[in-house]
């Protein structure tokens, strides 16, 4: 084990002379599947397959939400939160900096089977757009907003409308702790009134109104879908970024599982976090990007065979979405394989003694089909 | 040779005193045999075709068109055979019109028996004769291996059925004995003839498994085939050489087809047994049983296949392994009075 990691080593450090190389070569095979560049904006194909380390502050500043459960676990087991860099994630940091924010938003839509990093891959993205200083709008899961909904309640505003206070406070809590400084800098344009006696003047911060939001819990989603369209429309003058970075957006334009009062089933137009997102989601705005992940494990009503756009998102949210930047997230590469095996070996997650030999590897790598997630789960009891 | 339906009727019959079914006569016999002669000429005069040249199988294919039967016993379908078959061979009746016995030993009870080891004790005396006169005349005995390992005795059953009467196992174990005795004595030779019709062949049935060689495709990767059952799915594995590791099942990758991790480790043992994981790839087709059934057949046909591409001690270790063994489990059949195979009915005290 130790040979190769001194082979990989030297192979790697004769190629990476150049890059920042705060880690020493030739001292332990540590350094192969770590680089010390923690911040996204100078991550380069030298460090495809490579895992980055971000410190535990950021993480909670950057993701209140939207990191998958199983890594937020791995994260409290090895106390660290380790990412790794890879092509599909590499490819849209290109695009994102190669972009023009004159023009409409650009749409990315990542998409791949199931347990193969996706979400993780906009993860790597949002926090690279936070740490460029944009305004991150993230969504964690859309499908958790078209599902198991315990209160629906008519909406003030438009009649047949239905809204989802819980799902819009906890999102609203969420939003307020990752970007804090926003919320003092943006003014709202318009006057808004909350029911008869509240309002928010003109010229107010952004945070006021979401304040109201958690305050009132009521009228939350009506507090986001304020707070939605005025990030829009200042995106859209070009005082700051916007990254509208939603998971699973196949749920915008699927079935729901909720059902009104007279069991007649929901669909996602009625909702009013869907039908203000969906509006977030048309590039008719600049100065931002969208990017978008599809996921079948919490869609309802697909085959667990699909993973296409087409399936997935079904004629009217393939139409809505068109045109996008598809990018296909694969499967781990050899390398990249041989990187996630190399840190849970160095964190001694695998404790079983034949998972160290390389039959054990090879048994590893057949068993997952290179997989992410099912590795995961295989090294889970080893 | 005559052809018996199960044991004669005489032989089995034990008490005595009750009647039997009807014996038949020899008139009897003849007759039914005329009959059927007639019969069989008739019947290829019916069906247009040579009354002499109409032989058994035709008469059967004539009856089945003649009289269609759809009942499933095929023993119980409209029969013609020749009256030899159709009735079961019978003693005929021993005793003449007046009542004395034909054989000397009819009143021992079990004559054909003890005329049989009377004449099997003469052969012996014969040899031993023989076997006298050649030492006499100081001449070498000639001494010819027979054959023993391909040839065996009459069972029991057999020989009761040759003597049409009932053997006891003492009185067939002290004939064996004496066959024995007369086969290892060296001048055995010449009573061959009598000794082989007491003997029969047993096919040499050593049936050694062949390995086949590897085959080579176009693109000349070696590969070779194998198949596998299991329960009720049915296999077959190709195994190419100089492969990554990846096996595709019925077209689909085996992270899609098996979405268990039991049925993926049944496929990893072949591989993981011989420390050949990365190194070959695999195509198979499977269909029938159910998900573990599936996987276990693959599992056998990819073992099969494998066996070209190793060494005849490592076939050995996974024979050893169970890896080339047919399971033989098959789902056990409901019996009546029972809810399942096992499961009784829940009792009630009342």
């Amino acid at each position: 084990q130790l040979d190769r990691g001194c082979a990989l080593h030297t192979a790697a450090r004769d190629g990476l002379s150049s890059v920042s190389s705060q880690h020493v070569p030739a001292e332990k095979p540590r350094a192969v599947f770590h680089t010390s560049e923690s911040d996204p904006a100078k991550h380069t194909e030298q460090h495809e397959g490579r895992l980055y380390n971000i410190p535990l502050e950021e993480v909670k500043a950057v993701f209140p939400h939207g990191l998958p459960y199983r890594f937020q676990q791995q994260i409290q087991t090895f106390n660290e939160a380790r990412v790794m860099v890879r092509r599909p994630a590499l490819e849209l940091l290109t695009y994102l900096k190669g972009s023009n924010f004159a023009h409409p938003a650009v749409r990315y839509v990542i998409y791949g089977e199931r347990g193969t990093g996706k979400t993780m891959t906009l993860c790597h993205v949002v926090h690279y757009c936070s740490r460029q200083g944009w305004l991150v709008l993230h969504i964690p899961d859309a499908h958790l907003w078209v599902k198991n909904c315990k209160e629906l309640l008519q909406s003030s505003y438009k009649k047949d409308r239905l809204d989802q206070p819980l799902q819009a406070s906890v999102w609203l809590k969420n939003f307020k702790s990752s970007n804090e400084r926003f919320l003092q800098e943006i003014k709202t344009q318009k006057k808004y009134m909350w029911g008869k006696q509240e309002s928010t003047e003109e010229g107010r911060p952004l945070g006021e109104v979401v304040e109201q939001g958690l305050a009132r819990v009521r009228s939350a989603s009506d507090a986001m879908g304020v707070v939605l369209k005025e990030i829009k429309q200042q995106s859209h003058r070009g005082s700051f970024r916007l990254l509208v970075a939603v998971d699973g957006v196949n749920a915008l334009w699927g079935r729901t599982s909720l059902r009104k009062e007279d069991k007649s089933p929901v669909s996602p137009e009625e909702l009013t976090l869907v039908h203000n997102l969906r509006k977030m989601v048309r590039n008719d705005w600049s100065g931002g990007a969208i990017v978008t992940t599809l996921s079948q494990t919490g869609s309802l009503f697909k085959p667990s065979s699909a993973y296409t756009p087409q399936e997935l998102l079904g004629k009217e949210g393939f139409d809505t979405l068109d045109p996008f930047v598809p990018i296909p997230v694969p499967n781990y590469s050899p390398r990249e394989f041989e990187s996630c095996y190399g840190y849970y070996l160095e964190r001694k997650w695998l404790q079983h003694e034949k998972a160290h030999t390389e039959d054990g590897k090879a048994e590893l790598q057949f068993l997952s089909g290179s997989n992410p997630r099912q590795l995961d789960r295989l090294a889970g009891p080893l | 040779t005559l052809r018996l339906v199960g044991t004669t009727t005489a032989v089995l019959r034990k008490n005595a005193g009750a009647p039997g079914p009807e014996k038949y006569t020899e008139a009897f016999i003849k007759k039914q045999i005329e009959e059927f002669n007639l019969g069989k000429r008739h019947l290829a005069n019916m069906m247009g075709e040579d009354p002499e040249t109409f032989t058994q199988e035709d008469i059967d294919r004539a009856i089945a068109y003649l009289f269609p039967s759809g009942l499933f016993d095929k023993q119980a379908r409209p029969l013609m055979k020749h009256p030899t078959e159709v009735f079961p061979e019978q003693r005929k009746i021993q005793w003449g019109e007046d009542g004395r016995p034909f054989h000397f030993l009819f009143y021992t009870g079990k004559q054909s028996y003890y005329s049989l080891m009377h004449e099997t004790y003469e052969k012996l005396l014969n040899v031993q004769k023989h076997q006298d006169q050649l030492i006499a005349q100081d001449l070498p005995l000639q001494k010819e291996k027979r054959n023993l390992a391909s040839s065996r005795w009459l069972t029991k059953i057999e020989l009761e059925e040759m003597l049409l009467e009932k053997v006891s196992d003492d009185d067939y174990s002290r004939f064996i004995q004496l066959l024995e005795k007369l086969v290892t004595m060296p001048c055995a030779d010449i009573e061959e003839k009598y000794i082989q019709k007491f003997s029969k062949e047993v096919p040499v049935q050593l049936q050694k498994v062949v390995i086949e060689p590897l085959q080579y495709d176009e693109r000349g990767v070696a590969f070779s085939t194998g198949e596998g059952k299991r329960k009720t799915a049915n296999a077959t594995a190709v195994v190419y050489d100089n492969g990554t590791g990846k096996i595709t099942v019925n077209g689909i990758d085996i992270l899609h087809y098996f979405p268990v991790l039991q049925d993926r480790e049944q496929l990893l043992f072949p591989f993981q047994f011989l420390g050949r994981i990365g190194k070959h790839d695999m195509v198979c087709t499977v269909s029938g049983g159910g998900r573990s059934a599936q996987a276990g057949a693959i599992r056998l046909a990819s073992a099969k296949a494998l066996r070209s591409f190793v060494t005849e001690k490592e076939v050995e270790f996974m024979r050893q392994a169970g890896l080339l063994t047919v399971d033989p489990r098959v789902k056990e059949r409901k019996k009546p009075g029972q809810e399942g195979p096992r499961r009784k009915f829940t009792w009630k005290k009342r």
